[in-house]
């Protein structure tokens, strides 16, 4: 049942992956990778770790889409392809290398792991306190470090977004 | 999945167990497919016997209450008192056409209402009313809670794109703006009490207070006091309400997002707002009022189910009446003074009680932590009286004369 | 563990349901409009004809707003998991919050200087 139900899952979140990509139309694709995210968090909790399903959900498919979406109503995209002439082949050229690259590692990656039971998970496993231990003892640089990466993101999104101020006299 | 018989199933496991005992009644029928439906029951009773009844009604007592505050009737036709003014709004828009408009994209603007009433009426999954009375008492309760309003932002904008409006559009987008940024601050506010009880599960942070008002981490220490005002404006305020409903500014936006909806999906929009209220209420209650939490009086199980749903009721009611004063009596702020609340004031006060409570846990020993309860729930009670000596101070300075102070509940 | 989620999965159900049901009782009991292209299926501008796109372009004001948010928002969910185990962490984590703490409270701080809070 437990198995059936994760190949169900699974299916769908790939499905709606494809929509992602597939659909010509720039929100309904980022919709579709709204639909991708919450299923990756059906995915998580499937598999018990249950506060990275609801921290998936509220950075991604909460946050991240939102901002998503804002960048693409605000530069207002068309369905249309705006890239037009020789430049239009090359880039296509270029994304199916990739593509095919891509494949073929996955399909390597494929072959070289062993599927079977993953075996029942410890108790806790997954719950907020055992992501806590880990993080602020095994991994507390990288997180420090976070915080600094932050900050590189706020500074750079006020000096792209705003405009410099003339100073005033008052 | 469902073979592990002492698994939690919140108040239907008790009597899923008896039904499909060996000599229970229900013996032959196996014991998932049981519980699925015992499930299935309890979350179809809360939806349709709790959170459909409560949102509309609440329409109607709303339009009441602002009546009363602005010395005007409000509804009063449809049954006694206007009562059922909610069911009468209900099958008007029932009889409306559905609508929609050429422009739109069909698909979205049909979708957008799912996203939204989900993204409310999936909260009460984890909303406690009693003891045992919870649907899913999941161990990320708070969080959860937090995760799957994310789905109503994505049902504004897209309700505000697919319109293909430009007052829907803009709606959408401030809206968005609007509930992210507040947010942050409610997201920072419940860390006051998470620190103190280190878990998130609504239930056990419930069960960490007591029901007298010293153990509510509302008194706790200074900063949970601040921390349950901060997280109260800024519910307020990611539920769209008034003095913070910019995106629905009928004067300037027409009706926001929502301006070219029309008939029951217009009232879908209107029912997951109205049906916000008692979550805010819900969620206020739990963090900060002690949730369910009853003198013990009584030991009869039903009796004090039924005592512990009235409490957390009533209390989780109370806010829902705050909102209605606080929407009656404040003028709507403009979209400058709404950004600058929430990053300038929220955020940062909201950073300062999450650190003060670590400190203070680390640094003030309970003997003295029980004193300050006390003397907090002291002076929360000094500031009611003062409230109400100053209302009174107000009544008598204007001079009214006995048929002004005339008043009657039900009029 | 997993079938609290059942419940969860109900409300979400349930929650599609109200909305299929009501909107499609609207459908079977609410009027039909008999004539296509009708004044009503229009964009609604307070009466005028609609005139130029409907998805113009917007203030780049949202944009760092959004930003700002996920900013603060990876902020809280690394702050989950703390509050959880800060009893069992004590001071040493206490410590290693307000360092966390202090270098965003640095970008609120520089947002704050530069102007970018104001709506202007």
């Amino acid at each position: 049942m437990g198995a059936a139900l994760f190949l169900l899952v699974a299916a769908l979140t790939v499905v709606a992956a494809l929509g992602v990509i597939l659909h010509p139309n720039p929100v309904k694709s980022a919709l579709f990778l709204v639909v991708t995210l919450f299923l990756l968090a059906a995915v998580f909790v499937l598999l018990e770790a249950h506060m990275i399903a609801a921290l998936q959900i509220i950075v991604y498919a909460g946050a991240i889409m939102v901002l998503f979406l804002f960048v693409i109503m605000l530069l207002n995209l068309r369905n249309d392809d705006p890239e037009r002439g020789r430049r239009r082949y090359v880039l296509r050229g270029l994304a199916w290398i990739g593509g095919v690259a891509l494949a073929i590692e996955l399909a390597l990656l494929v072959r070289g792991a062993s599927v079977g039971s993953a075996g029942s998970a410890p108790a806790g496993y997954g719950g907020a306190a055992a992501v806590a231990r880990s993080l602020y003892t095994d991994f507390l640089l990288p997180f420090e470090l976070t915080s600094i990466l932050l900050l590189a993101a706020v500074v750079g999104a006020v000096v792209l977004a705003q405009k410099q101020r003339r100073p005033t006299l008052s | 999945m469902l073979a592990d018989r002492d698994s939690s199933l919140g108040p239907m496991k008790d009597l899923v167990l008896y039904l499909t005992d060996v000599a229970g009644p229900l013996r032959f029928a196996p014991y998932e497919l049981v519980a699925m439906v015992a499930m299935l029951l309890f979350g179809a009773v809360v939806v349709f016997g709790f959170v459909l009844p409560v949102a509309g009604i609440t329409s109607w007592l709303e339009r009441r209450v602002w009546a009363r505050i602005q010395s005007r009737v409000g509804p009063n036709r449809v049954g006694p008192q206007g009562f059922l003014q909610w069911l009468a709004d209900g099958l008007k828009n029932l009889m409306k056409e559905d609508i929609i408009p050429s422009a739109a994209d069909p698909w979205l603007f049909a979708l957008a209402p799912y996203l939204v009433v989900i993204g409310f009426v999936a909260t009460f999954a984890v909303v406690p009313f009693g003891d045992v009375l919870v649907i899913a008492d999941l161990d990320i309760g708070i969080l959860y809670i937090t995760a799957v309003t994310g789905l109503v932002v994505v049902g504004v904008l897209m309700a505000g794109w697919a319109s293909n409006n430009k007052w829907s559009l803009l709606g959408g987008i401030r809206s968005a703006a609007q509930i992210v940024s507040y947010e942050i601050p409610a997201g920072l506010s419940i860390f006051p009490v998470v620190l103190l009880t280190g878990t998130l599960s609504m239930q056990e942070i419930i069960r960490a207070q007591g029901w007298a008002p010293w153990h509510w981490f509302l008194f706790h220490d200074p900063f949970t006091f601040a921390a349950f005002f901060v997280f109260f404006v800024a519910a307020l305020a990611e539920g769209n309400r008034t003095p913070f409903d910019l995106p629905e500014a009928e004067s300037e936006l027409v009706a926001g997002f929502c301006t070219e909806y029309s008939g029951m999906r217009y009232l879908l929009f209107f029912l997951a707002e109205w049906g916000n209220l008692y979550v805010i209420g819900a969620i206020v209650t739990t963090l900060f009022l002690g949730g369910w939490q009853v003198p013990p009086v009584t030991e009869h199980p039903v009796a004090l189910a039924v005592f512990q749903l009235a409490t957390f009721f009533a209390k989780a009611y109370f806010f829902v009446f705050v909102a209605m004063w606080v929407r009656a009596t404040l003028p709507r702020v403009r979209v400058d003074q709404l950004m600058i609340l929430c990053w300038k004031y929220m955020v940062p006060i909201a950073l300062v009680n999450v650190v003060g409570t670590a400190i203070w846990m680390v640094v003030v020993p309970t003997s003295l932590g029980r004193v300050v309860a006390i003397a907090m729930t002291i002076g929360g009670a000094a500031l009611v009286v003062i409230f109400f000596r100053r209302v009174r101070f107000h009544l008598r300075r204007a001079r009214l004369g006995p048929a002004d102070y005339y008043y009657s509940p039900f009029i | 563990m997993l079938d609290q989620y059942i419940g969860v999965v109900i409300t979400f159900a349930l929650g599609a349901v109200i909305v299929l049901g009501m909107v499609s009782g609207s459908m079977i009991f609410g009027a039909r409009s008999t004539s296509r292209r009708a004044v009503k299926d229009e964009v609604f501008e307070c009466g005028n004809p609609s005139s130029g796109p409907a998805r113009g372009r917007f203030s780049v004001h949202f944009y760092l707003v959004a930003i700002l948010f996920i900013v603060f928002d990876v902020e809280v969910v690394f702050m989950y998991p703390w509050a959880i185990v800060f009893r069992q962490l004590g001071v040493p984590g206490l410590i290693e919050m307000l360092t966390f703490v202090a270098i965003l409270g640095f970008g609120l701080a520089y947002v704050w200087r530069r102007g970018a809070l104001a709506w202007d």
